[in-house]
C-alpha cells in the first residue's frame, strides 16, 4: 500500500448512475475505513482540527477507527457535531480539514470527510442514538428554521438543558439539505431523516408549517408563549434572477424551484402528484454546487445538460469533487459564456438562449478575474430549458416583521459572529440568514455559537 | 395533521372544507392563503382563505376539481386530516392595514367570478364588520356553479348576481355589470377588487382602466413553497418581476401583463392531464388520448 494515496473510495459507474437518483459515492468497508485510519500520523499540534469549522477532534475519532472502536469515534464526533453523517458528505473538505492535513504536502491527505462519513453510517446502522439529557432547565428556547444552523443550535441547547421548539416553515425539516441537496448526494431516508431524528431525540421538538413573521411573530413566540431566548436560522432562500429578456417564459426555473420540485416533492418519482417539467436539452446559469446539483438532476431526468458559466474553469465556485462528478456523467460545460435573451414560442415557451462570449479581465474586489463581454460573439444556443442558479439571499420576512431587529443593505441579518447576539435582546442570529449562501458546516458552526451566546444570555439572566 | 371537521359540496366540482389549524386561524387576515398537502404523495396547493373563526381554530377553503390533486382532494370526508396545512401567506388586503377612516371614506366595488367568490368574501365580511358598506357583483356561468351567494349578500349593501346563461340573476358577464353600474346608473367607485378566472380579471382591468377605476386584483399562478423561495409563481407587474406568494397575492391589476401570466399557468396542463387519466383511468388511456405520447 502507498501511504501518500487515499484508500479510494466505491462509486456507481457514471454511465449507470447518471440514470438513476441513487447515492453516487457508496462510501467506506469497514476494513477500507481501518487502512484509511491507519495513514494519519496522528499529529500532535494538529492542523486538521483547525481546519474543521466546529472543531471535531479528528486524530482522536481516525485513531479509534483505525483501531475498531466505531462507537467510541461517534462519541467523539458527537462532542462537536450534530450532523456528521451530512458533513461527511456534503462539506468542502478539500479547503478545510484536509486542505490542512500535513499527510497533503507529499502526497494525498487523509479522506477525513469519508472517515466522519463511515462512522457516522456505522452508528445508524448500528442504533447507537445519542443519549438524551437526563434533566431539563424548563427554560424555553425558540429556533426558527430546521437547516444546519437551527439543528445544531437546537441539539446544542437540549444538551444544555433547554426546552427547544424548531419552528420550520415547510412540511418536512432539514432545509437545505431536504429541499436543495439531491438523493445522488445526501439520501433522504437513508441519512437526513434519521440524523433529524436523532436531534429529535435529545428532546428537542420540530414544528413544521410554522412561517414565523406569518403564522406568528417572533415578538409573539417570546411575550406570549414564553419562550425566553430565540435563534434565527431561516437561512438564505430567496431566488436571484438575471433581469434579462425572456426570463419569465415558460421552461425558465430557478435552481431553488427545480430542486425543490425534485427533491422535497420527490416530483422525479412516478408515484408522487408534484409535477416537473422534462427538458430535452436544459442550459443551468452558474457554476456553484447549486448549479451543479440542477444540472446532474436534469441529467438524471434524461436531458442533455449545459453548465453556462461566465467565467472560466478555474473560477467555478462548486467543489472540484462536484465538478468532476458532473463531467464523468456528461454535462457539457460551456463556460466563458453569458445568456444576453431567452427566446420563445408564441406560446411563451423556451426555444433557445442568446449568449455572449467572454473574456478575462483584471481581478475585481473578490479577486476573481472580471468576465468582460467580447463584441459581436452573440450565438444562438437551442434550449428548452433554462435554470437560474445565480445564488440567493435571505428572506425579509422575518426581518420585517421584527422591530428592532437590524439588517444590512443585502437584506442579511445583523449579528455578531463570536454568540449570533443581534440588535434585539434576546434573539440570537446566524447561518445564512446572517452571512447570505454559504456553506452547511459554516451554518453549523454559526448554530453552535448561537447557543452559546443563548446560554450565556439566559445565564446572565437567572 | 390538521382535522377537517366540515367537508360539503357547494357545487359540481366545488368543495367546502372547515379545517383545524389554531395558528392559521389566529393569524390570518382577508387576501392572505394557505397552502394544503393531502399526504405524503402530495402536492402543495395554494387556496385562498374564505372564512376563519378565530376562537374555533377553524379556517375555511374553498376549492375547485381542476386536476388529479384537487380530485384525490375531493375525496376527503369530515374527520379526514390533511398532513400539512400551512399559512397565512402572502400580503393581507390593502384596506386591512389602511387607517380604517380612509377605507370608510372610500367606495368599493367587489367583483367575484366563479370560485373568486370564495377569496371575496372574507374581505367583504371584514368591511361589514368595520361598518364599511360595499357593492358585490358576483358572476356565475350558469345558476347551479353559483357558490356562497347567502353569504355575500349578508355581508353586502347590494349585491348583483349575473349568469354567463341568464339562468339566474342578470344575464351576462360580470363585466356588462360593472359597466351598467357606472355608466348607465352613474354609480361612483374609488376602487375595485376583482378576483376570479385570469381571464376575468384581465377583462375587467381593461373595462375599469377606461373607466379611470383603480383595480386590485388576486392573482392565482403556480405554486411551490408559497414563502418566495422558488419564484414558481413570478409574475410580471409594472414591468418588475414579483413574486405573487410574498408579494402578492393581490396587485394594481392595471400594472399586471395578464398574457404573460395566462401562459404560465399553462406550463403544467400536460402533466395535470396526465396524472387525471392516471387517476381515472390507471395505464388504461396510454395512447388513446393522442396527447400523452402514449409512453409504454
Amino acid at each position: 500500500m502507498d501511504v501518500l494515496k487515499k484508500i479510494p473510495v466505491k462509486e456507481q459507474e457514471p454511465k449507470v448512475r447518471a440514470t438513476n437518483f441513487k447515492e453516487v459515492c457508496l462510501g467506506y468497508s469497514q476494513e477500507e475505513a481501518q487502512a484509511e485510519a491507519a495513514r494519519c500520523i496522528n499529529c500532535k499540534n494538529a492542523k486538521c482540527i483547525q481546519g474543521c469549522p466546529v472543531s471535531i477532534n479528528i486524530p482522536k475519532f481516525i485513531e479509534e477507527v483505525k483501531n475498531g472502536e466505531f462507537e467510541a469515534a461517534a462519541g467523539t464526533i458527537a462532542e462537536s457535531s450534530a450532523l456528521p453523517a451530512v458533513c461527511g458528505r456534503v462539506c468542502p473538505q478539500e479547503n478545510q480539514c484536509e486542505g490542512k492535513c500535513i499527510r497533503g504536502i507529499k502526497g494525498e491527505p487523509i479522506s477525513i470527510g469519508k472517515l466522519e462519513r463511515f462512522v457516522a453510517d456505522w452508528s445508524r446502522e448500528n442504533g447507537i442514538v445519542p443519549a438524551k439529557p437526563e434533566n431539563t432547565n424548563g427554560i424555553k428556547v425558540a429556533v426558527i428554521g430546521s437547516g444546519p444552523a437551527g439543528l445544531t443550535c437546537a441539539g446544542d441547547l437540549a444538551k444544555m438543558g433547554y426546552v427547544v421548539t424548531i419552528f420550520e416553515a415547510l412540511h418536512e425539516p432539514g432545509g437545505v439539505l431536504t429541499y436543495g441537496i439531491p438523493e445522488f448526494r445526501l439520501p433522504k431516508d437513508g441519512v437526513v431523516r434519521p440524523e433529524i431524528e436523532n436531534v429529535r431525540k435529545l428532546g428537542v421538538i420540530i414544528e413544521t408549517n410554522v412561517i414565523v413573521g406569518k403564522s406568528i411573530t417572533i415578538d409573539e413566540l417570546m411575550d406570549e408563549e414564553g419562550f425566553k431566548a430565540v435563534f434565527i436560522g431561516s437561512g438564505a432562500g430567496l431566488p436571484k434572477f438575471m433581469g434579462i429578456p425572456g426570463e419569465n417564459a415558460n421552461g425558465v426555473f430557478s435552481a431553488n424551484e427545480y430542486l425543490t420540485r425534485s427533491n422535497l416533492m420527490k416530483a422525479f418519482r412516478d408515484d408522487y402528484d408534484t409535477p416537473i417539467f422534462l427538458g430535452k436539452k436544459v442550459a443551468v446559469i452558474g457554476g456553484g454546487n447549486v448549479a451543479m446539483d440542477a444540472a446532474r438532476t436534469a441529467l438524471r431526468l434524461g436531458a442533455e445538460v449545459h453548465i453556462v458559466y461566465r467565467r472560466s474553469e478555474a473560477e467555478l465556485p462548486a467543489r472540484a469533487e462536484e465538478i468532476h462528478h458532473a463531467k464523468e456523467e456528461g454535462i457539457i460545460f460551456d463556460l466563458l459564456t453569458n445568456p444576453v435573451e431567452i427566446l420563445t414560442d408564441d406560446k411563451d415557451w423556451v426555444t433557445g438562449m442568446v449568449v455572449r462570449k467572454m473574456e478575462l479581465g483584471e481581478p475585481d474586489a473578490s479577486g476573481r478575474r472580471r468576465p468582460v463581454e467580447v463584441p459581436g460573439s452573440d450565438y444562438t444556443i437551442d434550449v428548452d430549458t433554462v435554470i437560474m442558479s445565480l445564488g440567493t439571499s435571505p428572506n425579509p420576512l422575518i426581518s420585517s416583521t421584527t422591530e428592532g431587529l437590524e439588517t444590512n443593505k443585502w437584506k442579511c441579518i445583523v449579528a455578531d459572529e463570536s454568540d449570533g447576539k443581534t440588535t434585539k435582546e434576546g434573539v440570537y442570529a446566524g447561518g445564512d440568514a446572517v452571512t447570505g449562501a454559504a456553506t452547511v458546516i459554516l451554518a453549523m458552526e454559526a448554530g453552535r455559537a448561537g447557543a452559546r451566546g443563548i446560554d450565556q444570555f439566559l445565564r446572565g439572566n437567572r | 395533521m390538521y382535522k377537517i371537521v366540515k367537508a360539503e359540496c357547494l357545487a359540481d366540482k366545488i368543495y367546502l372544507m372547515d379545517v383545524e389549524a389554531p395558528r392559521v386561524a389566529r393569524a390570518c387576515q382577508p387576501g392572505e392563503f394557505v397552502i394544503v398537502k393531502m399526504d405524503e404523495a402530495g402536492e402543495r396547493i395554494p387556496l385562498t382563505i374564505c372564512d376563519y373563526d378565530r376562537e374555533k381554530g377553524l379556517v375555511t377553503i374553498v376549492f375547485q376539481i381542476v386536476g388529479a390533486s384537487t380530485e384525490r382532494m375531493a375525496g376527503l370526508k369530515e374527520g379526514d386530516y390533511f398532513q400539512d396545512f400551512v399559512g397565512p401567506l402572502g400580503k393581507p388586503s390593502e384596506f386591512v392595514e389602511d387607517d380604517l377612516e380612509e377605507v370608510k371614506k372610500r367606495r368599493y366595488l367587489f367583483v367575484a367570478g366563479g370560485v373568486g367568490s370564495a377569496p371575496v368574501y372574507p374581505q367583504v365580511k371584514w368591511m361589514k364588520a368595520h361598518g364599511v358598506e360595499v357593492d358585490v357583483i358576483e358572476g356565475s356561468k350558469t345558476k347551479d356553479l353559483l357558490i356562497l351567494e347567502e353569504e355575500l349578500k349578508a355581508a353586502a349593501q347590494n349585491l348583483y348576481v349575473t349568469t354567463d346563461d341568464g339562468s339566474y340573476g342578470r344575464k351576462g358577464m360580470v363585466t356588462e355589470v360593472i359597466k351598467d353600474l357606472v355608466v348607465n346608473e352613474g354609480k361612483k367607485y374609488d376602487v375595485c377588487v376583482a378576483i376570479g378566472p385570469m381571464i376575468m380579471m384581465k377583462f375587467v382591468c381593461k373595462l375599469t382602466k377606461e373607466l379611470g377605476l383603480p383595480t386590485i386584483v388576486s392573482l392565482n399562478p403556480i405554486m411551490v413553497d408559497g414563502t418566495g423561495m422558488c419564484g414558481a409563481c413570478r409574475v410580471s407587474v409594472g414591468g418588475q418581476i414579483k413574486f405573487a406568494c410574498v408579494d402578492g397575492p393581490e396587485f394594481d391589476g392595471h400594472q399586471v401583463d395578464f398574457d404573460q401570466a395566462m401562459k404560465r399557468q399553462l406550463m403544467y396542463k400536460t402533466e395535470e392531464g396526465r396524472a387525471f387519466l392516471k387517476l381515472k383511468e390507471g395505464n388504461t388511456h396510454h395512447g388513446g388520448c393522442g396527447n400523452c405520447g402514449g409512453e409504454e
